[in-house]
């Protein structure tokens, strides 16, 4: 039997279902108005959406039980619903956390807050504790925190109200004594990410039947580094330098769209028909150009290629950021508001950051979720072409390359095609965590209501 | 009143509406009938549940809301509970919906004629030719200019008026046994008003139409409805006929509605001509790039004055409001304050000369930037023009706030959002008594509040008057207002002051043709006004068509 045939077969049983699903409904709740103005395209979805899980769990099941033969096929199938389902509880209780410790305002949050954005902060913390705890903290960095801290707590109980200043001070001692506990324990790498160990190509897993090695549970790389060290490192590496062009992107578009904006004429013109011209090249192609040229430039500098990266990156994406702050500013800029401020006298300064900036945070916060995604995969893409982030720093975008070939073991050996995945599952994650949470706080200042 | 006669029969309608996850009681229960070719008005303050009553007399309810009890029975057909099928086999056919803003509610990407001939062809009530041909006739049945072509245009092309009497044709090409007209005439001026109102009054007479009138406005509902009845947040206050709801009217809420326009400062005596006046507009001439706006426009404010601007949106009221403010510098004339000429632009004006005009916006919305307290809203000038900071400045904000009337400990932390349209008028006001002005100018500061929210600002704004001895130019096209506020009259036409003078004069004949159309268009509270306006001039002499004659 072909499988086109088996197609129309099961989407016509799948339509039948769906009729009778609507019928039956229909019957046994007497006209309810849910079954009674269903159309028939809902319960076919219905229908499908049913056969589609039982699909999934029978496949489950073949997974666990199954022969070795047929359970590594639907191994990553697996893991993915292992996965799925672990994020799921974490992100429930994490949730369920939030509505009963803190003060009243991030109770509210918490209780207002879907799961998906409950996981995505989730994800966000624990990239974030990672990158920050990789290595060896030194003291100075606690000194320094301290000393920042205590005056800000001391600050905040002068100057703010009291549940404000209850909550300034309960962040600042939490994250002191997290810096204090993660100087005693030590880094979280097991490895240092450019140290090279005995065995190579340690398959994932750590079981030595089929070459693992329990010293590296998730196996070592083709020249013998540790693969969980690296891939913590990457965290610091990936997502810190990310993280620092996304803001730099910000800092340049915002400030050029809203001063193109309030300004207009031919200052407008000037910036907008410049970012045309950036924007008319396609971007990785200019990265990569770009890329090629600093790294001559780089060594006689004496200068870090990375800092180049960060720049030229930047400078690409701050186009996009440029485009929506200067749409955005338009539609706030014709405002009465801006005309009354404008008519006290108000300077440029004022105008820009005290009355456009409040109302331009959420678009703008929306656009930082996604354009941080986007950088990171152009770094991670520029790594994996070679010209990003340099060995023998650890990074996602270089792991996921120089383990590439052992894909190609998927169906038989599922641990040993692991290696490249958990790099490329690293950077997936994030970009699905960070596009969570960026979805929540846009659908929350958008006022809608459910 | 025998059964068959009886179109839509209401009882105990209940509906709810969801926020912050609770159900809130948005109407508790209202019952009324109509008969076949019965008008109804439905009146009451924003927020009294009139929309809401209206679309759920078509069985539908917005997102959000529920209808949670109580029936609603069409021709013997119970909506509330009728399958989707059956309503869609209605709405559009048998019962029709005329938006307040036809600008927004027509698809600009689509011509007239092709929106008004969906209906008709999706119910299978005509064809496409024949609702066309149908559709022009509409048109030349309520008076639309060119009846034969205007179909054919896109929305962006059709004035404001025209708009919203041809969406009342397209709510007739199925010929509705029912319509629900909701505030239809509230964005126009009151030249166009009246002959939307003159049109939608004779066709719904000619088909014998059943019609809900929803407004706020009571003179323009006494000229439209059989039957009157008044609303008050979500609650029944009272339903008569309206003849008896006008003469008699019986609870206290109703009456109050009732007196709003007899609001009436008294005329201040005639000012000497040798005094110097506080702002002097002398010969303005002014364009929007090519398109000249203001001709020759000379006026005097005079100190503890009001000067009504009297005119049609596209007038030039408020562009002579930019003038002064310097947002447009004219081309031609200058401003004096005080007797001394203020530079063109207001970048090259003075932080003094800045504060001593002050403006208050028509729209309190988007006047008030959204994200700031209202002690940042009133501080901020207070600050940046006194130098007060910390607690005097605190001390002065709240002043200000027991100046208009809001109790400072309650409001000085609260958003924009978290107020009403009157307080957020009102915190405008505040804002330009800030700066501890000499001159305000108030631009529609009232129209897009309630009359009994309008009225308590108009009486703030009297008192301020008094107390601080203010300047007022009130650009507005409500000539009741005028009436109750102004001491000086200027009417403006195209860019031009047609007329001026003290307001006594003004509002007695003789008048410049104009001024006299602007005077008669104005609706009042008699139901035979409108019968009475056209008997007299015939339908071709009132509102717009009057003044293309001129």
């Amino acid at each position: 039997m072909s499988i086109w045939l088996q197609l129309i077969i099961a989407l016509v049983a799948i339509a039948a279902g769906g009729w009778v699903f609507r019928f039956v409904g229909q019957k046994v709740t007497k006209d309810a108005p849910l079954y009674r103005d269903m159309p028939f395209g809902v319960a076919f979805g219905y229908v499908l959406g049913a056969a589609l899980l039982v699909w999934l769990v029978s496949v489950y099941y073949v997974a666990r039980t199954g022969e070795p033969a047929v359970a590594n096929k639907y191994f990553f199938l697996r893991v993915a619903i292992e996965g799925f389902i672990g994020f799921a509880i974490i992100a429930y209780y994490f949730r369920l956390a939030g509505i009963y410790i803190g003060s009243e305002g991030s109770k509210k949050l918490f209780r207002s807050m879907p799961l998906t954005a409950s996981f995505g902060i989730v994800t966000i913390i624990f990239y974030a504790f990672l990158a920050i705890f990789a290595g060896q903290i030194s003291s100075l960095t606690i000194i320094v925190l301290a000393a920042l801290g205590v005056p800000l707590c001391i600050y905040a109980r002068v100057n703010f109200r009291a549940d404000a200043a209850k909550s300034i001070v309960g962040v600042v001692s939490v994250t002191l004594i997290v810096f204090i506990v993660m100087y005693f324990v030590g880094p979280l790498a097991p490895y240092g990410q450019e140290e090279i160990l005995g065995a190579a190509n340690v398959v994932p897993g750590g079981d030595p039947a089929i070459g693992g090695n329990p010293d590296y549970p998730l196996g070592t790389d083709q020249i013998g580094r540790d693969i969980l060290s690296r891939l913590i490192y990457g965290a610091q590496n990936t997502v810190g330098i990310a993280f620092a062009t996304t803001v730099l992107a910000f800092l340049i578009g915002a400030t050029l769209g809203f001063l193109a904006a309030t300004i207009g004429g031919w200052l407008d013109q000037v910036i907008s028909r410049a970012v045309d011209v950036l924007m008319a090249i396609p971007s990785l192609i200019f990265a990569l150009l770009l890329m090629t040229i600093a790294s001559v430039w780089a060594p006689e500098l004496g200068i870090p290629l990375t800092y180049f990266m960060v720049l030229i990156i930047a400078v690409i994406d701050s186009t996009r950021v440029f485009r929506l702050a200067r749409a955005v500013g338009l539609n706030i800029v014709v405002m009465d508001y801006i005309e009354a401020a404008k008519l006290r006298g108000e300077g440029m300064g004022y105008l820009i950051f005290r009355e456009i900036l409040p109302n331009a945070t959420a678009p703008l916060l929306a656009e930082f979720g996604l354009r941080f995604c986007f950088v990171f995969l152009t770094i991670a893409s520029l790594s994996f072409l070679g010209v990003g982030i340099q060995p023998p720093l650890a990074d996602w975008g270089t792991m996921v390359k120089d383990l590439a070939q052992f894909i190609n073991f998927a169906a038989f050996a599922p641990p040993v095609a692991a290696a490249p995945l958990l790099a490329a599952g690293a950077i997936a994650l994030l970009t699905v965590a960070v596009n969570f949470v960026v979805d929540w706080m846009l659908h929350k200042s958008s006022g809608l209501k459910e | 009143m025998s059964e068959s006669e009886l179109l839509l029969k209401v009882r105990d309608l209940q509906i709810e509406g969801r926020s912050d996850e609770i159900w809130n009681p948005i109407i508790n229960g209202a019952s009324f009938d109509l008969k076949k070719g019965e008008v109804m008005g439905l009146i009451g303050e924003s927020g009294a549940g009139k929309s809401t009553m209206g679309l759920a007399a078509m069985g539908y309810t917005r997102d959000g809301c529920r209808i949670s009890g109580g029936t609603v029975e069409f021709d013997g057909i119970d909506l509330v509970n009728a399958p989707a099928a059956v309503k869609r086999s209605l709405l559009g056919k048998r019962i029709a919906y005329v938006a307040q803003s036809a600008a927004a509610s027509f698809n600009p990407a689509h011509r007239l004629i092709d929106q008004h001939t969906e209906a008709p062809v999706q119910h299978k009530v005509s064809s496409k030719s024949d609702s066309e041909a149908d559709g022009i006739e509409l048109y030349r049945k309520l008076r639309l200019p060119n009846p034969d072509e205007i179909g054919f245009r896109y929305p962006h092309q059709v004035s404001g008026g025209q708009l919203q009497r041809a969406m009342t044709a397209m709510a007739m090409a199925c010929r509705p046994d029912l319509i629900i007209f909701d505030e239809p005439t509230t964005a126009l001026d009151v030249t166009t008003q009246i002959e939307v109102l003159a049109s939608i009054r004779e066709i719904v007479e000619e088909f014998d139409t059943a019609a809900i009138y929803i407004t706020h406005d009571l003179a323009v509902v006494a000229q439209m409805a059989d039957k009157i009845k008044v609303m008050l947040k979500g609650d029944e206050v009272e339903e008569a006929e309206t003849r008896e709801m006008l003469s008699t009217p019986k609870e206290d809420y109703t009456k109050s509605l009732w007196a709003v326009r007899s609001f009436q400062r008294p005329q201040k005596p005639a000012v000497h001509t040798s005094a110097t006046p506080v702002i002097s507009v002398q010969n303005v001439t002014a364009a929007y790039g090519k398109v000249s706006v203001l001709h020759d426009v000379s006026f005097d404010l005079h100190e503890g004055r009001t000067v009504a601007v009297v005119g049609e949106s596209g007038s030039g009221k408020s562009t002579t409001a930019r003038c002064i403010t310097g947002l447009l510098p004219p081309k031609q004339g200058h401003i004096e304050y005080d007797g001394e000429i203020l530079p063109l632009d207001y970048r090259k004006r003075s932080k003094t000369q800045l504060r001593q005009a002050q403006m208050i916006y028509q729209m309190a919305d988007t006047a008030l930037n959204p994200r700031k307290t209202i002690g940042e809203l009133i501080g901020r000038p207070v600050q940046f023009y006194m130098g007060l900071t910390g607690k005097q400045k605190r001390r002065r904000v709240d002043q200000l706030l027991e100046e208009i009337e809001l109790e400072p400990d309650t409001y000085y932390s609260r958003l924009p959002s978290e107020l009403s349209g009157g307080q957020k008028q009102r915190i405008g006001i505040a804002r330009a008594l800030a700066a501890e002005p000499k001159f305000i100018i108030c631009d529609e500061v009232t129209s897009a509040l309630d009359q009994l929210v309008a009225e308590g600002i108009l009486k703030l704004l009297a008192k301020l008057q008094d107390e601080l001895g203010l300047t007022y130019m009130f650009i507005t096209h409500d000539l009741a207002t005028v009436k109750s506020i102004a001491d000086e009259v200027v009417v403006m036409k195209d860019g031009r002051v047609v007329e001026q003078g003290p307001k006594h004069d003004m509002f007695k004949p003789p008048h410049h043709a104009y001024t006299d159309l602007l005077l008669s268009s104005v609706p009042e509270m008699d139901p035979d006004w409108l019968t009475n306006l056209l008997n007299e001039r015939g339908v071709d002499n009132i509102g717009d068509a009057a003044v293309g004659k001129m």
